[in-house]
């Protein structure tokens, strides 16, 4: 797993700045392939989910769905200062928590670690999945 | 040795499962290299298809609550079964020149066999998304299933109306008018059968988020992964065998043949990688119109060159 993490890449609320510099990652530029992670299609295929922006209260149950339908092991990528810990939106009405909380709930020993940034750049991003991957 | 052994050891370990297997996850690392050098990028390493492999078998499998359990399990292993056997019948014939009357008929069944594997595990596993996959899929077989035998029908008149794949190896048919159409629209039917891109169409995953695969996970998505792999090996030799004259044993004439056979490789690629993904309607009037409307010419052209001894038609 450490050789060949494909990811999925989940939106629960963000404003799309994660998800541009997540698109980043995958273009001619950084090449992610090299290292073997590659973006999926299905989360039955993913061994770790990119979630990015504040969970929503929309988007809430949808994210511990598609957690459940991940193959397990499986690492939780919280990518952005909003899913980390809901950033500047902390107080908004629709905003039911950050990701860790949401996905705790329904796994406590769930792995998951945490990209800030607003947005990260591609390269803190890289850092972050060689330091996850090398706690595993 | 008995009969038995050598056969079981044909079948498992040298042109078998072992050894095509392996050839074939390389073979998707050159499809990979490839296509990442096209794009101007650097790609995965060589270890990466067989990293993918080791850790999709080390996964959970999850079977979708509304799924033919059954079926859903065996789809993969049918499919991996039919990839093997062709496979197996190909390299005795172009190793052992061991050959039976009528295997190119034989040849033309298994290859369906990965497809209908896809279409049942497709539908086994209760997701909409597999479902217009699956529907999908199906058309596509309808589609390319026509040219490629009308292909086959044209290298068949011009080796005399030989029906065994060994006589067929003989004879290089693209030195002629007939057999280099039918060698160009069966690269392209073979395309459609390996699902590259032009004709993803039934696991496009930008669309229908890899549609007939979306539901398998872990040890049942490494069989299709492998079967995938598998099939990169077959079917351009396949081409090699049936169109370019096959493989030598010895020498030179081996590695031409390997030469042959990476050639046909990399331009399924080069088509891979510099076309867009049609439509199903697009890619169903492509095989019937504009393929077998130019085989049916060659057919002719065939005819009448083997009717009269004229070589180049």
């Amino acid at each position: 797993m450490k050789k060949s993490p494909w990811v999925f890449h989940v939106n629960t609320g963000a404003c799309n700045n994660c998800d541009i510099e997540i698109l980043d990652l995958l273009a001619p530029k950084f090449d992610v392939e090299r290292f073997g992670i590659k973006l999926v299609g299905s989360p039955r295929h993913a061994d770790a989910l990119l979630v990015t922006g504040v969970v929503t209260a929309q988007a809430a149950p949808r994210l511990r769905e598609i957690y459940r339908q991940t193959a397990k092991p499986c690492v939780v990528f919280a990518i952005g200062a909003c899913a980390c810990d809901t950033g500047i939106f902390y107080s908004g009405y629709h905003v039911v928590g950050p990701v860790d909380k949401i996905i705790k709930e329904i796994d406590p020993n769930a792995i998951i670690a945490y990209v800030p940034g607003c947005p990260p750049k591609p390269e803190a991003m890289i850092a972050g999945v060689v330091k996850a991957l090398s706690t595993l | 040795m008995t009969n038995v052994a050598w056969n079981l050891f044909w079948i498992v370990v040298f042109p078998g499962f072992l050894f095509t297997s392996l050839l074939g996850l390389v073979a998707s690392w050159v499809v990979r290299k490839v296509s990442a050098l096209v794009q101007w990028r650097v790609g995965p390493p060589v270890m990466q298809p067989f990293y993918d492999v080791a850790k999709l078998l080390g996964k959970e499998i999850l079977v979708p609550e509304d799924a033919r359990k059954g079926v859903f399990m065996a789809a993969p292993l049918i499919g991996m079964a039919g990839v093997l056997l062709l496979s197996t019948v190909l390299w005795r014939t172009a190793i052992a020149q061991s050959a039976f009357l009528g295997d190119v008929i034989v040849v033309m069944y298994l290859m369906v066999v990965p497809s209908l594997a896809l279409i049942l595990g497709g539908s086994a596993s209760a997701s909409p998304h597999a479902a217009i996959g699956t529907s999908r899929e199906m058309k596509l077989v309808i589609g390319y299933e026509l040219p490629l035998v009308l292909a086959l029908v044209v290298v068949i008149l011009k080796a005399g109306g030989q029906l065994n794949l060994a006589m067929l190896a003989q004879q290089t048919p693209v030195y002629s008018i007939s057999g280099m159409v039918a060698f160009l629209t069966s690269v392209l039917c073979v395309q459609a059968k390996l699902g590259l891109v032009p004709f993803d169409i039934a696991e496009s995953e930008t669309e229908i988020a890899s549609g007939i695969l979306m539901e398998y996970s872990g040890a049942l998505l490494a069989v299709w992964k492998m079967m995938q792999a598998m099939m990169l090996v077959a079917l351009p030799l396949f081409l090699v065998t049936v169109f370019l004259g096959g493989f030598g044993t010895t020498g030179w004439a081996l590695a031409w043949g390997i030469g042959k056979y990476v050639l046909v490789l990399v331009l399924l690629i080069l088509i891979k990688n510099t076309n867009p993904r049609v439509r199903i309607d697009q890619a169903m009037r492509f095989f019937w119109t504009y393929c077998s409307g130019a085989l049916v010419i060659a057919i002719i052209l065939a005819a009448i060159g083997s009717r009269y001894g004229i070589q180049w038609l």
